[in-house]
């Protein structure tokens, strides 16, 4: 309670004070500064910490022998190429498989529909290629598009130069 | 029918329930909030839909902007005394003890290390609008990964995090990934800012 019960008790030998004030105090000011203090600290607060995603890179291999080699059926490439076009062929660069190289986008019914059609290969390997002219907020769309789809094989590389030929005839 | 008299109830209003709630409210902020350090280049993150958050302490951030140009920064003063050290006896550079507390203090830069001892002779409220050309990283003098090496000797539970820009070219994304791998580093994270995941797949 805001009222404070006078205490005749005091020091001086409990002699009773001639006069008593009101024992009422006027909280308000005090309250304009608790919800100051209280805006401030929410403001400036930052709760969302950023979230991040773990990629793991191969070791690189020492000589050609400790590389596995992919079969040819298991690989999907996927190129990321300037304004936000992504380019997609199955199998190895030097003969994509039918219907060769196809031009898609980020959107949910663009690469995500050709990977989620793939998804039930379990030896599947993803080779991203992340073309020059391409932007970090590709990268990590088609990062992403992986954790929604979740395919596990997934590798980051350079691009080939058979790629880059394949994607100057489609364009 | 008599009027009914109604009671006027003084217009004082008990506020000390309020007064303790907000009270209890500000101490919880005050205890958890951590002021955001102050960032040399803004950049916008691309979003994605990891869960995963970033750890709170012992983390090197690699950021990268628009231009091109990468910063380096890592938490922790001790770790950063340390590593300011051993970059020095590697670079043949001395840094004053005035210096290095400085440096302690500093959340992240983007100059050679020939230069740093211009940045940190600079007063706080230039320190922002210097301009900053970022780390070098070239095949030559990759001064980059000598930065995440030593920290990685000075303090081993580091956890290194790209935050790159969502303009930052793929070349220079490229050639920091591949700095660090040259430095066995194969594990790290990219920081994204949330996103909602799609509903259904």
């Amino acid at each position: 309670m805001a009222e404070i019960q006078a205490k005749d008790s005091g020091g001086k030998g409990g002699k009773p004070k001639a006069k008593k004030h009101s024992t009422k105090i006027d909280m308000t000011p005090m309250v304009d500064l608790g919800f100051l203090l209280l805006t401030f600290f929410v403001m400036t607060t930052t709760l969302a910490k950023p979230q991040t995603m773990e990629i793991n890179m191969p070791v690189k291999a020492k000589d050609q022998e400790e590389q596995s080699q992919l079969k040819a059926s298991n690989a999907l490439t996927i190129l990321m190429g300037e304004n936000n076009k992504v380019f997609w062929y199955a199998g190895l660069p030097d003969a994509p498989a039918a219907p060769g190289v196809q031009v898609t986008d980020y959107s949910a019914n663009g690469i995500r529909k050709v990977l989620l059609a793939r998804r039930s290969n379990k030896d599947l390997m993803v080779l991203i290629k992340p073309m020059e002219k391409g932007t970090y907020k590709n990268m990590v769309d088609i990062l992403d598009e992986m954790n929604i789809t979740g395919i596990g094989k997934y590798a980051i590389i350079d691009v080939d130069p058979r790629d880059e030929e394949l994607v100057k005839k489609v364009q | 029918m008599p009027k009914i008299k109604t009671h006027r109830a003084a217009p004082s209003l008990d506020m000390t329930p309020m007064v303790d709630l907000a009270f209890l409210l500000v101490t919880f902020f005050m205890l958890i909030s951590q002021f955001q350090p102050e960032e040399v280049v803004t950049v916008t993150t691309p979003s994605s839909t990891s869960q995963i958050k970033i750890p709170e302490s012992n983390v090197i951030t690699l950021t990268v902007d628009k231009g091109g140009r990468v910063f380096f920064g890592v938490d922790g003063k001790n770790t950063k005394a340390e590593l300011l050290d051993k970059m020095a006896a590697k670079y043949n550079v001395t840094f004053s003890e005035q210096e290095r507390a400085k440096f302690a203090n500093l959340p992240s830069f983007g100059v050679p290390i020939t230069q740093l001892k211009s940045l940190l002779a600079l007063p706080k409220e230039q320190l922002k609008k210097a301009n900053q050309p970022g780390v070098p990283m070239d095949s030559l003098n990759n001064e980059l990964g000598n930065w995440v090496h030593q920290t990685r000797m000075a303090n081993p539970q580091t956890v290194i995090a790209i935050k790159g820009d969502e303009g930052a070219d793929v070349p220079t994304i490229k050639k920091v990934i591949k700095t660090l791998q040259d430095y066995k580093v194969n594990r790290f994270n990219l920081i994204t800012s949330q996103e909602g995941g799609p509903s259904s797949i």
